[in-house]
């Protein structure tokens, strides 16, 4: 198992994410002898997990099943451990994206937080590229270091724990892309300017407020990066399910028209023939049959459509992009 | 680390026979750069070979005859001579007469040679109203001017990101109206990296394709799955991939899939070889047929057979001398020897995806086509081991919703399984950014796509499973009671 290349099976060492149930997975660091506690029972990691193939089903203690899955850069992002706000798979995509990643990019990325970025950034550039993070919490810069190497990654990422306003990124002319998450992602401009190739690059600015994303946008430009963009980019979720529509009843039908059902397609009928005087107009309609059929009771059709949650995140933040020019 | 190893700017040199991308504005072509060619690009004819051995990213003005120059030392904003401006729009009144110059008057001045900047120099210096306008809608003038008189080219090297851009804008049809942000969010949930080997299943002119392979960067194997007659790649060759990346790339025509699946697909080329070698030694009307039959089960390359059966009744009408009639019969039967030689390049390659898919441990699914995408999932699902991610586009929701009840319904059966089963859409905002002015720009696309996303999972072979169930929540349930009984 690494972040950055599959494998079919669990071994020592390996972090797996354990699949609980509807929306409910959590971390796993595999060890030989190692027990997790879950919710089924307790999950043997000797002989539970090592040697088990990803994705297949494992038996708790208490005779209930989890799933074992392999770890990957979208499944951490919602099972990290939250030392920080972290940005989520649809922004990570973006900037994935725009700041145009690919093996062998290599990328500045500050704040670290908790990484969740950071493994992502990672996977898109291996086997080749490099990241150096930056971030000025000692502990944090100390923890996501330790995950970098149980996630075996550490080979590809430099942590640095240092002030990007104050300090840079400790690297100069090298970078590909330069991702800012910082309050005042302005006064690290320079630094991002100073630490990407001299044939230019990609930049983004992560900001939750606009204020910060107009005093960013101002110091790029005098920077002289072209191409500003700044863009929200939101996920929405689309519940499947079945609901049922009852249909109305307005009463025996008293049309000379016959009705054989209460079909949604009837309800114009009663619409064009709404006069209920019984006046015997046979040419109207080929009228089979007279009897009045009998009052459908909670007659309802199901209907398969997607709800939409009843709240999502409506603002994450805004994502700046912008070129650097060849200097 | 990479210490500035590349730092020197042979790599990025525009080169003869390179594909890249013009950019205008917000408006992107891929050509290839090709000397001599004329291409047509923003109503304007270009020629591009001025730019050979000019470095990306560099702005060329175009010059009288369609030619490029490279722009001297960008001129900076002359926003600096802010002259008088008005508070308000009280006094402006749109009568048409403000701007005092023709539309014939600005041609002669575009005949004359005057570059974009002073055509505008000039609109301001005859318009009667510039100087009420505010400042802000100054600068909103200048800048609509630019736009329109500015030839200002930018030549990029391609990325996905441009490629994408590009194909949104000027052919969503081509791309089955798929946004870019979209296309973004298909690649990072199917964890598309090095090293793996990923299935496409797109009708996106190769975009999709293109974008999982440059995620890839050579590293890895992409077996594209099509339908029909061949591999639609129209668009990849745009992303100027090096041909090492091509020797990654695969294709299988899923008309293969259920014999590949039952294990009776007939790839082994040695077989086939021997059969058509025997056949070519005959030039005469067997190896003909030997031809024909090829072609039927090539499914390609009918035009040739069809060719040489006409030459052959046109010969038999006409037959003047003996010699000349040898002499066809000896260029057929090499251009038979060719032609068997292609069908079997084709058969290995066939055999070759064959053997990508036969393990059904692929790491990745991608699907974005404008085929019904429900017995495209279920068909190719198959193809991938358990604990890895699959993501479907489609341009409506309806038939993702088919998929998804497919899936749950279908459970165990027909596939392992999956889980975190997901059908989204994003939105996407772009925002003027300027001071005092910041704000939503006005006009936003109104739907990007769907996708439905999940992880596949082997739902089998698990001893003392207590239920067979493709969802959790049932032995959850059964659990949560004896636990709080005990």
């Amino acid at each position: 198992m690494s972040f950055v290349e599959y494998s079919e099976r669990v071994q020592a060492g390996d972090v797996v994410i354990v699949y609980l149930g509807h929306e409910s997975m959590m971390p796993v660091k595999v060890q030989a002898g190692g027990q997790t506690q879950t919710r089924y029972g307790a999950i043997r990691h000797s002989s539970d997990l090592i040697g088990k193939r990803y994705g297949s089903k494992v038996t708790c203690s208490k005779g209930g099943w989890v799933l074992v899955l392999h770890p990957t850069p979208e499944l951490w992002t919602v099972n990290l451990p939250h030392r920080t706000q972290i940005l989520y798979t649809t922004d990570i995509a973006t900037i994935t994206m725009m700041l145009e990643l690919k093996p062998g990019s290599v990328v500045c990325e500050s704040g670290t937080g908790s990484g969740s970025l950071s493994h992502a950034i990672l996977r898109t550039i291996a086997p080749t590229g490099h990241l150096h993070t930056v971030e000025f919490h000692q502990q944090r810069a100390v923890e996501v270091e330790q995950e970098f190497r149980e996630h075996r990654v550490a080979h590809l990422v430099s942590v640095r724990n240092q002030d990007v306003c104050r300090d840079g990124f400790g690297v100069a002319g090298v970078a590909d892309a330069v991702f800012l998450d910082i309050p005042n992602p302005w006064e690290a401009v320079g630094h991002a300017h100073t630490a990407m190739k001299r044939h230019g690059g990609r930049l983004c600015s992560f900001s939750p407020c606009i204020e910060q994303v107009q005093r960013t946008c101002e110091a790029l430009a005098q920077r002289g990066f072209y191409d500003l963009s700044t863009l929200e980019v939101l996920l929405r979720v689309h519940d499947v399910r079945t609901v049922g529509l009852p249909l109305p009843h307005f009463g025996p039908d008293q049309s000379p028209a016959p009705a054989q059902s209460p079909a949604p397609a009837q309800s114009p009928a009663p619409a064009q023939s709404p006069a209920p005087a019984q006046s015997p107009a046979p040419a109207q309609s080929p009228a089979p049959a007279q009897s009045p059929a009998p009052a459908p009771v909670h007659a309802s059709l199901a209907i398969k459509t997607t709800t939409p949650p009843r709240s999502m995140a409506g603002h994450t933040g805004y994502l700046t992009f912008a070129t650097k020019p060849r200097t | 680390m990479a210490e500035s190893i590349e730092d020197d700017d042979s790599a990025y040199i525009i080169k003869e026979g390179d594909y890249v991308v013009l950019k205008r504005g917000d408006i992107f072509k891929a050509v290839q750069i090709q000397p001599r060619k004329k291409v047509m690009f923003e109503k304007q004819w270009l020629f591009l070979e001025k730019a050979i051995g000019q470095l990306y990213s560099t702005a060329f003005e175009v010059v009288s005859g369609g030619h490029l120059e490279p722009q001297k030392a960008k001129t900076t904003e002359s926003s600096a001579d802010a002259k008088e401006a008005g508070v308000d729009n009280r006094n402006i009144v749109d009568d048409g007469k403000s701007q005092k110059l023709t539309r014939d008057d600005i041609e002669t001045l575009k005949e004359q040679g005057l570059k974009g900047q002073e055509i505008i120099q000039q609109l301001i210096e005859n318009s009667s109203t510039f100087s009420d306008k505010t400042e802000f809608s100054q600068q909103k003038y200048i800048k609509k001017k630019k736009k329109k008189y500015e030839s200002t080219i930018m030549i990029l090297r391609p990325s996905c990101r441009i490629l994408a851009m590009m194909y949104h804008g000027r052919e969503p049809g081509k791309i089955c109206h798929l946004r870019y942000d979209t296309l973004a969010q298909m690649l990072t949930l199917g964890n598309i990296h090095a090293g793996s080997k990923v299935l496409v299943f797109e009708t996106c002119s190769g975009l999709v394709l293109g974008a999982v392979m440059e995620r890839m960067g050579g590293y890895g194997s992409v077996v594209q799955m099509y339908p029909g007659d061949g591999p639609v790649q129209a668009g990849l060759e745009s992303f100027g991939f090096p041909p090492h990346f091509h020797d990654t790339l695969h294709t299988f025509p899923i008309c293969h899939v259920n014999a590949l699946l039952a294990g009776t697909l007939d790839t082994d080329p040695a077989k086939e070889l021997a059969a058509d070698s025997s056949d070519a030694s005959v030039p005469s009307k067997a190896g003909e047929e030997a031809g024909r039959t090829d072609t039927d089960t090539g499914g390609e390359g009918g035009g040739g057979g069809g060719e040489s059966s006409l030459e052959e009744v046109k010969m038999e009408t006409s037959t003047p001398a003996q010699v000349e009639q040898s002499e066809r019969e000896k260029l057929k039967a090499i251009r038979l020897q060719e032609k068997q030689e292609k069908m079997e390049v084709k058969r290995k390659k066939l055999a070759e995806a064959a053997a990508q898919l036969q393990g059904k441990n692929a790491d990745g699914l991608i699907i974005a086509s404008r085929f019904h995408p429900a017995p495209v999932l279920l068909g190719l699902i198959k193809f991938l081991a358990p604990s890895r991610p699959f993501v479907v586009y489609s341009q409506y929701k309806e038939p993702l919703i088919e998929c998804y009840t497919k899936l749950k319904e279908h459970g165990s059966k027909e596939h392992g399984g999956v889980v975190n089963l997901r059908l989204t859409d994003s939105w996407l905002r772009h925002y003027q950014v300027l001071p005092n002015r910041t704000h939503p720009v006005l006009q936003m696309s109104g739907g990007g796509g769907y996708l439905l996303s999940g992880t596949t999972v082997d739902m089998h072979n698990a001893k003392a499973a207590s239920s067979q169930q493709a969802d959790k929540p049932p032995p959850a349930k059964k659990l949560k009671l004896t636990g709080s009984e005990g």
